[in-house]
Parts: structure tokens; sequence; C-alpha cells
């Protein structure tokens, strides 16, 4: 992975002491709470319902086990012990102290961490996908075009005070791993249709959730890697200049795309960009070539594509083979696997993790994976390089700390933002409703029987919880002080992302599960074999669910069971 | 507006430029001119073109206008030369178009007078804005002009290219 120089450094260390001059300044009074706002969410900073909240980087997902540890630390002498994995790459801290906040940014400085543009209205930590670098599909390894944004995004002079957020999301496979379609910019890594040797970007803009959800459009069919900086600093530019500043809800990229039309957008950032090119932030091979070789493949073992041992252990052991059913991924060299650690489990909020965990996965990570680990915007954890013999081993550790609920992609593996209990935005609370499903779908055959079902929930049309893209997707309204929750299906991520639809009146808290279980029931009355929810949903479409979904009483098969299993 | 202080080559000097306003409702032909060097608003250039100039060639009157966030640089780009000081307001410091006319000013016209940053900005701006091309600050009311003048130095490096520096550290940087 990338380790900082001198030069990074620097600048990091820079950044820690400015900051803790401005902190300063603030508890002297010599900075105005408007002041100082803008100052400290740049440094990942809210002011939160219990206090501060700080959002700490994990740039594109990848950490060592170090650092994990660093995050372990840091959680457990400046907070309770635990942190929140958040939908981008981030950790977040719910209970620091703002005057300790200098002193934790100056920790992670140490182990090469940052809280650098986690939130404000600037260019916001990459994110990528979480199987970078092994998965089979990938043309290249978006890792190295990740940190070359990373750096170029970070302390932007230009770019400091945007009309509104702006995210970027890169994806180097065939299949979109990383939700580039609802990014202020999306990159898709493609090869040079002129020169299959050389590779490119397919850029997208204007996508996003929150209050208008949209998704990305197409302004460039091909970007070659040598302008990625140039093309990325005219379109910034073009939604510096016009993107709206008078209604915060107005103000990303999405609504001026919309506003002008993809062509327009595309001709305004062409014809920007037109300057720019070929000017000094002309990518170099030799800078590519720097940050590529600090995330070239690890010393693999050449093994073989099955271990005995392992298939031994899946013949005898059924929670074991269940485990790898879901939470093992393949990986493209022979006798390599990627695990998913999940961080979901009954009781704790989707993506928390105690510092025991993190260090226990730094643990498994040093010993079985390399030393490195992922944060998935599923808000788990990922070893990407475990040899197939060692999975056992692993599985009975993860399992030992928590970290091996069966069940990715799965209802209970559902996604979830902090909601009202945390969030002083929120409209209404997350992490009871995230829990009452996940209570009423425990039983594990009874989630097995299900199948694969990404299931939302945000707190406010922020979106945080991403529950546009779920195939349900729950989401926390107001209504005259009261928490209800609207529910929308047939969302989705990946290459053919969609928006879901709204199905009707929202819910009471106490009726969402039995809402939710109505809906997982016409889709266990209509399935076909092998069908995924959304695949049935698809093919019979949205009324059939809407007209259960309001019915008085639950009624599919499965109820019965479910209490039967006890 | 006399003897205020204003950053220049990092230390705090007196500036008799004034700045011209239009109150709501007045029409560029109306505005009063005072004696001295002025920084007028694009409006008033546009209508006052002749007399400004004259000012100028005749009195030794050193001519400037000032920006605001929205205005477009395509009506004044073929005049630069006519400017002693171009100023760039902010009505708000979160309002952040100016940075990029700043660096348009500089690296797309070649402007290369002074470019005077004025109104909501204070010490926690200078860095960036001194990067994107502004060498003059009027730090605004109620902020230290001392303090801003520590903020210069407040990173070693940066990463990306900008007025001040075009090459990018990678293009710079030594293993």
């Amino acid at each position: 992975m990338y380790r900082y120089d001198d030069y990074d450094h620097a600048i990091v260390q820079a950044r820690v002491a400015q900051f803790r001059g401005q902190t300063e300044r603030y508890l002297a009074g010599k900075l105005n709470d408007d002041e100082f706002r803008p100052l400290r969410l740049q440094n990942g900073l809210y002011i939160q319902r219990h206090g501060p909240m700080l959002r700490l980087a994990v740039p594109y997902g990848l950490i060592s086990a170090a650092q994990l540890r660093r995050f372990a630390d840091v959680a457990r002498r400046y907070d309770r012990g635990f942190g929140h994995f958040t939908t981008r790459h981030n950790l977040q801290l719910n209970w620091v102290k703002l005057a300790e906040v200098p002193q934790i940014l100056a920790d992670l400085a140490r182990a090469e961490l940052h809280a650098i543009q986690t939130s404000g209205n600037c260019i916001r930590n990459v994110t990528t996908d979480h199987f970078a670098g092994v998965a089979a599909d990938e043309i290249a390894d978006p890792r190295p075009w990740a940190e070359i944004l990373r750096q170029w995004s970070s302390f932007h002079p230009e770019f400091a005070y945007l009309p509104r957020k702006f995210k970027v999301a890169i994806s180097g496979a065939t299949e979109d791993r990383a939700a580039i379609q609802v990014h202020d910019l999306g990159l898709q890594v493609v090869r040079d249709p002129n020169n299959s040797a050389e590779i490119g970007f397919k850029v997208y803009a204007g996508g996003g959730l929150g209050r208008t959800p949209l998704l990305g459009q197409v302004v460039r069919e091909f970007l070659p890697w040598q302008h990625l900086l140039s093309y990325t600093e005219a379109l910034v530019r073009v939604f510096n200049r016009h993107g709206r500043r008078d209604n915060a809800y107005k103000a990303r990229i999405k609504i001026l795309v919309k506003a002008l039309g993809r062509e327009e957008f595309a001709q305004q950032v062409e014809a920007e960009w037109a300057h720019l090119k070929d000017g000094p932030s002309t990518l170099t091979v030799t800078e590519v070539e720097r940050v590529s070789q600090q995330f070239a493949a690890p010393a693999y073992e050449t093994l073989a594509a099955d271990d005995l041992c392992h298939l031994a252990h899946l013949r005898e052991d059924k929670a074991f083979s269940r485990w790898i059913d879901r939470n093992v991924h393949a990986h493209k060299v022979p006798g390599y696997a990627a695990v998913t650690l999940s961080l979901k489990r009954p009781g704790a909020a989707p993506g928390d993790a105690t510092s025991e965990q993190m260090e226990a996965a730094a643990d498994l990570a040093e010993r079985y994976s390399f030393g490195e680990i992922r944060v998935s915007h599923e808000q788990n954890l990922i070893l990407a390089d475990v040899p197939q013999r060692e999975l056992y081993t692993v599985w009975h550790r993860a399992k030992a700390t928590g970290l091996a609920a069966p069940t990715v992609g799965l209802i209970h593996d559902l996604i979830a933002c902090p909601g009202g209990d945390f969030c002083s935005l929120a409209n209404a609370r997350s992490l009871p409703i995230a829990a009452a499903i996940q209570e009423r779908f425990e039983d594990l055959d009874y989630q097995h029987d299900i199948g694969e079902l990404e299931l939302n929930i945000s707190g406010c049309m922020n979106s945080c919880g991403h529950h546009h893209l779920g195939a349900i997707g729950i989401l926390g309204v107001d209504k005259n002080g009261e928490e209800w929750y609207q529910v929308t299906l047939g969302g989705r991520q990946g290459n053919d992302a969609r928006i879901g639809e709204v199905i009707g009146r929202s819910f009471a808290a106490a009726e969402v599960p039995d809402a939710i279980e109505r809906l997982i029931g016409v889709y266990l009355v209509h399935r076909h074999a092998d069908e995924r929810f959304i695949d049935t949903f698809d093919r019979i479409g949205v009324e059939t669910f809407r007209g259960a979904a309001y019915l008085p009483k639950p009624a599919h098969p499965h109820h019965s069971r479910r209490v039967a299993n006890g | 507006m006399a003897n205020k202080q204003i950053i220049k080559e990092r230390r705090l000097q007196d500036d008799a430029w004034k700045v011209v306003t239009l109150v709501d409702g007045e029409a560029p032909f109306d505005v009063c001119l005072p004696v001295g060097p002025l920084l007028v608003p694009v409006s008033v250039w546009k209508a006052r073109k002749a007399c400004l100039i004259h000012r100028e060639y005749e009195h030794g009157t050193p001519l400037g206008i000032w920006l605001a966030p929205g205005d477009d640089l395509a009506g004044i780009a073929a005049d630069l030369d006519d400017f002693t000081v171009i100023a760039v307001h902010f009505p708000k410091f979160a309002d952040g178009r100016g940075y990029s006319t700043a660096r348009l000013l500089r690296e797309r016209h070649g402007y290369d007078g002074e470019l005077r940053a004025f109104g909501d900005i204070g010490r926690d701006q200078i860095f960036f804005l001194n990067r994107v091309g502004f060498d003059a600050f009027v730090i605004g009311e109620g902020k230290s002009a001392e303090d801003a003048l520590a903020a210069f130095d407040d990173f070693p490096e940066s990463y990306q290219g900008d007025a001040v520096q075009p090459l990018p550290l990678f293009r710079r940087r030594v293993a």
C-alpha cells in the first residue's frame, strides 16, 4: 500500500498544527462558530447530538494492520472503545472531546492517518472497490489512481469552498462495486478503444442520492489516463463557478448537470479543459509508476486451486461451509480468497467495531492476509488475500470476536447510517429499525432461504445509508415530531444502478418489521428457482408488492416456521 | 477607507484605494467618483470607461476594478491592462468562486498586476488565497491582520500546481 514519504508526512503534520491553532483560537473566543464550522468540518469534526463526532478517513478503503490498531487505540483512549465504519470508507468516533481532537489527529498522523476533507464543502475521501487488486474482472487496479486523486484533492487551493460537497468514486473492474453512478464524479477504468494496451476513464458526473436522487451521466466516454487531473480540475472548476449557492439542497453538481443538460455541461467542461489539457498537471509515466509500485501484488505463494484440507472442512462443517458460501469471495490468484469480516451483529449498529475487534482484525490481517485490511461500502472489513488453507482458522478466530456472522449479502447484512441516535441531521432513528429487522430475520435458515437482498436504511434525506440503492430501502421521515419510515423497492447498485421506487404511505416504526416481512413474503410466494428478490421484483413489478405491504397481518409461508424454530 | 491597512509583500501597509459600490437602485452613471485611486464595480467600469481612463491619463490617478463572485471575466478580459489593481470580493468566506476567478486571471488571462482579496477573509483563508494568485489582502472587519500574517507558511509543500508554483509536486518530487 502507499507509504508516506517526507513530503506527505510534512503536509499532514502541517495540517495537524494548523488545526491545533484553529481549535485553540476557537476555544479562546477568537473564532466564532460560523468561522470555525468549515474549518472543523474539513477536518472531519461535527458537533453532534452527544457532542463532537470525528470522521476519520480510510483513503480508498485500504488500511494496514498497524493503522487499524491505531484506530483501536484512539477509539479506546479518546472515545468509548468503539467506532462506526460508514458507507464511504470512513471511521466515525461519536464521543470525542473537542479540545482533544488536535491530539487525536497528531496520534493518527504518526500512523499516516488523518481526517482531511472527510466533511465540508470540498472534495471528499475518494472511494473505490473493496476487491481492488484481487478481483478477476479488473482492467486495472484503481488504487494508484485513487491515491493520485487523493494527493491532487488534498488542500486543493481552489476547491476548499465549493457550493457543496464533492464525492469521487473510481472502479477498475467490469462490475462496479464502488457505486460510481451515485457519486458527484464517477470514474470507470476502460481500455483505450484505439489501443488496448492503454487505459483511461469513462467519466460520469452528477450522480448522487439525497433529496434528489440521480444517476450520474456520462460526460466523457474515454479520458486518457494522462489527463485525469487536468480534466477533473476543469470539471470541478465549472462546478465551483456555476453550481448553485443559493440553496444548499440544490447545490450539488447533480443539480447543475441536470439544469444544463448532459451535453451542455460536458461541453462547458471540455471548453475549460481545452485550456488545461497538456499543462503541468498532465500525469507522467514516472509518477504513475512511482505510485503504482506501492500497490504491487504481495508475495503470493504458488498454491493449488483447491486445498484438500479446506475441502474436507467444507464437507464436515455446515456452519463453516455456510460462512464460506456467504463471506468468502473469489480471488484472481489460485489458492487464495477474499474474506469479509462482518460488522453486522444483533445488538450493535451496522458498521460498529469495538477496539478489540479492530485489533483482532489487525491480527488476522497480519497473520493471514499480508497485513492489510479493506473497508467496504457495505460497512464490513475485508481480508483480501487469505490462503484457502487458512480459512478454517480465520473463521474460528473471527467467530471468537464476533466478526463471522455468515450473512454477507443477506438481509442481516443491512446498511444503515447512525441515524437520530447520534446524528443531529436525522429525522428519525435508523438503528432501532435495523435491530428490529435483524431480530425478525435472525433465524439463519430463514435468511439463507430468502437469499441475497440488499436492505438499506437512512435516517434522513441525506441518504448516508444509501436507501435509494437498496432492493428494499427504508427512509426515516419526520411527521409532526413522530418518526415514520418510507419504503422504496427495486433500487440497486452496480453497473445497472437504479433508484428505488416509493411504494406508498410511510409506516410507523412498530409496523416496519411486519411490512418488510410481508414484502419478503410476496417474493417467497412468487419466486422462481434461483431467483433473487430483485429478480422477482423486476419480473412481477412493484404493484404486487405494494398490494401486500399494507395488508393488516403478515401472511407468508415462513412465519409459522420461524416461530416453530424458536 | 483612508489609512486602511492591507497585507502586501507579507507585511501590513497603508492603503489608499477606495472601493466604489452602488447602493440599491443606483445607476452606474449616478455614483460619485471620489478623488484618489478607485476600485470600481464592473458596471461602473463599463458605463464610464472614458471618464475613468481620463482620470488616469490626465490626473495620474491609478485605476482599479473589483469583481463580485459571479462576475464573468469575458466582459473585461480585453481591458486587464488598464487596471493597476484588480480586487475580488468575498461577501462570505465560504463562497469560493473568487478562488477560480483569481486562477483564471493569473493563469488564463496573464494578469500580473496586483490582485487583492477583500471582504470576509482572515487568517484561515490566506494560505489558499495566496496560492491561487492573490498578492494583497484586506482582512475583514473584526479579524486580526497581524494574525493573518502568520498564515503564509501554514504548509511547507503543496501537492498541486497553482498560480504561484505551476508545477505540481509530482513534477518536483525528489526521492
